[in-house]
């Protein structure tokens, strides 16, 4: 940067970007991805590894297990999961089938579940994937009973975190043929969101539904409920209260495919503050543990997942992370980047299904790009990088099994992260608000 | 989230039985609100030139002919007494000398029970088979944004012989609750259902009628809402506009029932052949008789 | 349960409970099944009666019923004797629901196929989302009906609320009475001689021969809000 010029912290580049171009176009700015504001989140939290108060496990020999239950509460046929880390709800529609076949692949192969999204399963989820969570969210795209019999577990999407109260979106040019078929909608069409459930309103109606869902499965398959981070203490104790058997948490770091950036970076609360309210709600009801909780919202290493299990949590979910992994923003496509007006690194424009590497389009030649069998190699390699630095790190704290991490286990580094996630300052027995 | 019910007797010989119904009517609506449970019994009127209140003591032991009142019935810490004079001289008066007592209602005829635990809990803690009288309504409560508590609870009192149960949820209530303290109210509590009953009080003493007071509710509250609101006489109902909060009412040659479900409907003598109907959103229903 | 000497199994829900009632219906195997008919008594506002059935049987309930009855429901017949509650035949695939009294909010919402009868007026947000169902309203229905409707017919002999057709994709809309109000994109459309044969047919398997498809007006989508217009934004 020449000397002599200062950029505005207000009207930065990008603002002064972004006022340019709503002058030009008339319309919000759509995106995808989460949000790419600085949040307070887990980095901002340490784990207090073992010294001489504390005695470590060793690796290999010494297990660290990582297995967990969801939907114990009511459900007959609980999910049983080797590590605590599921794959969330992203529709075929606003992913490719082969991008939707490859998590399937890779969760089987680590043990886990994947989760179907906007716009129904899709037969290559189905089939790929061995645990399979099935979504019923306000649009019903696909949603029938076959479906639902043939999941694993039925999970109410209230909200999710990009986009708190908002609907799901698609826009024209991702609704092919195939999608419109599944959604019964015309081609080409830019898809209108419902923000509400069609049949019901409010923790009382959700019941009710919660019990229609059950009656029509049998009581078989566990009831998930998730809600976008905002007033998440009140949100659990009423998923808990409508009969909830787990309950996911998205914060606003979540992302999506395709949603209006303002949605996006300025509604919802940090996946860091949403995990403590959540986990307080549970234990002010006594059922911690006993209605599972799985957080995302930016969970990206290792580190996330032991922190938000550390926190309380029981399982995460990722949706952002696994479709980098998958080949997303990859530095090998910035010439395909660039000529789309972005770059690697950069490349949030999921709606606009032009994706290079074949993930967030409905373009058959650009999906073709995409190996399914190569695909969920790297993300199975993913999750497994993150269920061993999970492990580490629990080890390190002397834990035989992940759960086990508590919140005592952590420290933070930041005034914000302290109060959010009601843990000390590092090298202090703050905890603004609470005491000290 | 929240059950209502309400039960209004046309033939007086149904009255003798009208707390039984309104207990069979709330246990009906124990899934929809588990955390506490309410009723408001129109019965036994003060004598002319007297007031009835309703009074609540955290202390199970408080000694309540103190009062100076006719204490003419008590259970479950809440205590019926009747006052010379008016119904605001007589709270004005035990707000100031017993600050640790809540005032549940006043009035001459109303009566409102209310506390935290489930509706069979409730209903059998307060025998409310015993009561007799001319109508009621009664509330289950499962908590949205505020504590669960006994105050938190509804029915919500708010004038003489007025009082409001609600199930929905509002959004522009704590700025009208600012506006309203400007106008006089108080809160007890940091529900959203005491600012609406708190706004119809208000609409009341500024000389609407209850029709005009609850239109006005339509474009002063926010949110969603099925309201059913008590008076002396009888209660009305109203939904708001967009209506996604579910209301039932149904009427014999006996009665005029309001619930949130049918389910509470159907326990009531000749349900099965009522006239059912689902009012209509932004319009109020009331009904009425000639107070004796 | 009794089975009574035409071969109809009967349930009362004052002493079966509801779940061993959908438990039998839901184990009905079979294109041909052994037992074709069932009547089920004192529903007393029950919810979730007679859900998610798939099987080619006929089920008749005695009384009103609570939420989601019939929901989900494939090639059943499921009859109401009575008032039906939120969401009646909520995303039915297939098969015939028919409410012999009044609907309350959310009939056949996003329903995919089949068809829904309501003899008396359906509530609020009829047809919602519809997805392929044809719903068929002998009487009046609510505010906000047909919002975001897809695909399905919707045919209302008597009024309908305001906001008709809110967002509406292709699905076809007639009524016979007054209209209060159109929804975004919602417009009135020209009735001709193949929407007639469409309307009479339906009106045929609903069982009302007696109403003259010709006293209907069409309404359905200006397709004005397919794609995002900035001169349209008014309308969102």
């Amino acid at each position: 940067m020449e000397p002599g010029l200062r950029e505005s912290f207000l009207y930065d580049r990008t603002i002064i970007a972004e006022i340019q171009r709503a002058a030009r176009e008339g319309i919000y700015d759509i995106r995808g991805f989460g949000a790419k504001r600085r949040l307070p989140h887990f980095d901002d939290l340490l784990l207090l590894g073992a010294s001489v108060s504390r005695y470590p496990l060793e690796g290999y020999r010494e297990k660290c297990a990582t297995d967990v239950v969801l939907g114990t509460r009511f459900a007959r046929k609980p999910l049983e999961l080797k590590i605590p880390i599921t794959i969330a709800g992203m529709s075929f529609g606003a992913l490719s089938a082969p991008a939707k076949e490859a998590l399937g692949r890779a969760a089987t192969e680590l043990g886990t579940a994947t989760t179907t999204g906007d716009g129904g399963m899709t037969e290559e989820e189905r089939q790929s994937s061995k645990t399979l969570v099935y979504q019923l969210l306000p649009s019903r795209y696909g949603m029938n009973p076959n479906d639902l019999r043939r999941a694993d577990a039925i999970e109410i999407v209230v909200g999710q975190g990009a986009k708190p109260g908002g609907g799901g979106m698609l826009l024209g040019h991702k609704i092919s043929d195939r999608v419109a078929a599944m959604r019964d909608l015309p081609q080409g069409i830019d898809q209108r969101s419902a923000s509400r459930h069609p049949d019901w309103t409010g923790p009382d109606d959700l019941e009710i539904k919660i019990m229609e869902l059950r009656e029509i499965t049998d009581w078989e398959k566990p009831v998930f409920v998730k809600v976008g981070a905002t007033r998440t203490y009140y949100d659990v104790q009423l998923a808990v209260k409508a009969g909830a058997d787990a309950i996911v948490v998205d914060g606003m770091q979540g992302g999506t495919a395709a949603t209006q950036d303002v949605f996006i970076e300025h509604a919802g609360i940090p996946t860091l503050a949403a995990t403590r309210l959540a986990v307080d709600a549970l234990q002010e009801l006594d059922m911690h543990r006993e209605v599972q909780l799985i957080v995302s919202g930016g969970i990206r290493t290792g580190a996330d997942v032991a922190k938000a299990l550390a926190l309380g949590a029981d399982a995460v979910s990722i949706g952002t992370g696994v479709v980098i992994a998958m080949g997303d923003n990859s530095p090998e496509l910035d010439e395909a980047y660039r000529e789309l007006g972005s770059a690697a690194g950069y490349y949030d424009d999921w709606h606009a299904g032009l994706d290079p590497a074949g993930i967030s389009t409905q373009d058959d030649r650009l999906a073709a790009r995409l190996d399914p069998a190569v695909a969920a190699r790297r993300v199975a390699n993913y999750l497994r990088v993150l269920t061993l630095e999970a492990q580490t790190l629990a080890r390190a704290c002397g834990k035989s099994h992940v759960h086990n991490l508590e919140p005592e286990d952590l420290v933070a580094l930041t005034v914000e992260a302290a109060a959010m996630a009601r843990v000390p300052l590092a090298g202090t027995d703050w905890i603004p608000g609470l005491r000290g | 989230m929240c059950g209502i019910v309400g039960l209004f007797c046309k033939s007086p010989e149904l009255e003798p039985r009208l707390g039984t119904y309104l207990s069979e009517m709330l246990v009906q609506m124990n899934d929809r609100g588990p955390d506490s449970a309410g009723v408001a019994l129109y019965r036994e009127p003060a004598p002319p030139g007297c007031s009835k209140l309703t009074l609540y003591s955290a202390d199970e032991g408080f000694d309540w002919a103190a009062l100076g009142g006719e204490v003419r019935d008590v259970r479950a810490r809440h205590a019926v007494v009747v006052f010379d004079g008016d119904a605001d001289e007589a709270e004005a008066a035990i707000r100031a000398s017993y600050p640790e007592l809540r005032v549940m209602s006043a009035g001459r005829v109303i009566e409102i029970y209310k506390e935290v635990g489930t509706p069979r809990v409730f209903a059998e803690r307060f025998r409310l088979h015993e009561f007799e009288g001319t109508h009621g309504l009664g509330h289950t409560r499962m908590a949205t944004e505020s504590r669960v508590t006994t105050e938190g609870s509804h029915p919500f009192s708010t004038g003489h012989d007025l009082c409001l149960v609600h199930n929905g949820s509002l959004s522009n209530h704590n700025r009208l609750r600012e506006r309203l303290r400007r106008e006089g109210m108080e809160f007890q509590t940091e529900n959203d259902t005491e600012v609406a009953a708190a706004y119809l009080t208000w609409r009341l003493r500024e000389g609407d009628s209850l029709e005009a007071a609850l239109e006005s509710c339509l474009t002063a509250l926010d949110g969603f809402y099925t309201f059913l609101v008590g008076t002396a006489d009888g209660f009305a109902v109203l939904r708001d506009p967009i209506a996604c909060k579910p209301a039932v009412l149904a009427e014999t040659d006996d009665w005029v029932a309001m619930a949130s479900e049918y389910r509470a409907i159907a326990v009531l003598p000749g349900a099965a052949e009522a006239r059912l109907w689902e009012p209509e959103p932004s319009v109020v229903y009331a009904w009425e008789k000639a107070l004796v | 349960m009794a089975v009574a000497a035409t071969g109809v199994e009967v349930v009362d829900l004052a002493s079966t409970p509801l779940r061993e009632l959908n438990q039998r219906l839901h184990d009905v195997a079979g294109d041909d099944p052994a037992i074709r008919s069932w009547r089920v008594l004192n529903p007393n506002g029950m919810h979730a009666v007679a859900c998610g059935i798939d099987a080619p049987v006929e089920v008749e309930i005695a009384g009103h019923v609570g939420y989601y009855c019939a929901g989900m429901n494939q090639r059943a017949t499921v009859r109401v004797r009575g008032n039906a509650g939120t969401g009646v035949a909520e995303n039915m695939m297939s098969g015939t629901v028919v409410v012999g009294g009044n609907a309350s909010q959310a009939a056949g919402a996003t329903g995919r196929g089949g068809m829904l009868v309501v003899h008396g007026d359906a509530a609020a947000r009829c047809g919602i989302s519809m997805k392929g169902v044809d719903v068929v309203v002998r009487g009046s229905i609510g505010h906000m009906s047909a919002f975001m409707a897809q695909r399905g017919c919707l045919v209302v002999c008597g009024d309908a609320g305001d906001a008709l057709g809110d967002s509406i994709y292709e699905a076809h809309l007639y009524v016979r009475g007054a209209v209060a109000g159109l929804g975004a994109d919602c417009v009135e459309k020209e009735l001709r001689e193949n929407h007639v044969a469409e309307l009479t047919a339906l009106l045929a398997r609903a069982g009302f021969d007696d109403v003259d498809a010709s006293e209907f007006r069409r309404y359905g989508s200006a397709r004005e809000l397919y794609n995002f217009k900035v001169d349209n934004a008014g309308a969102y």
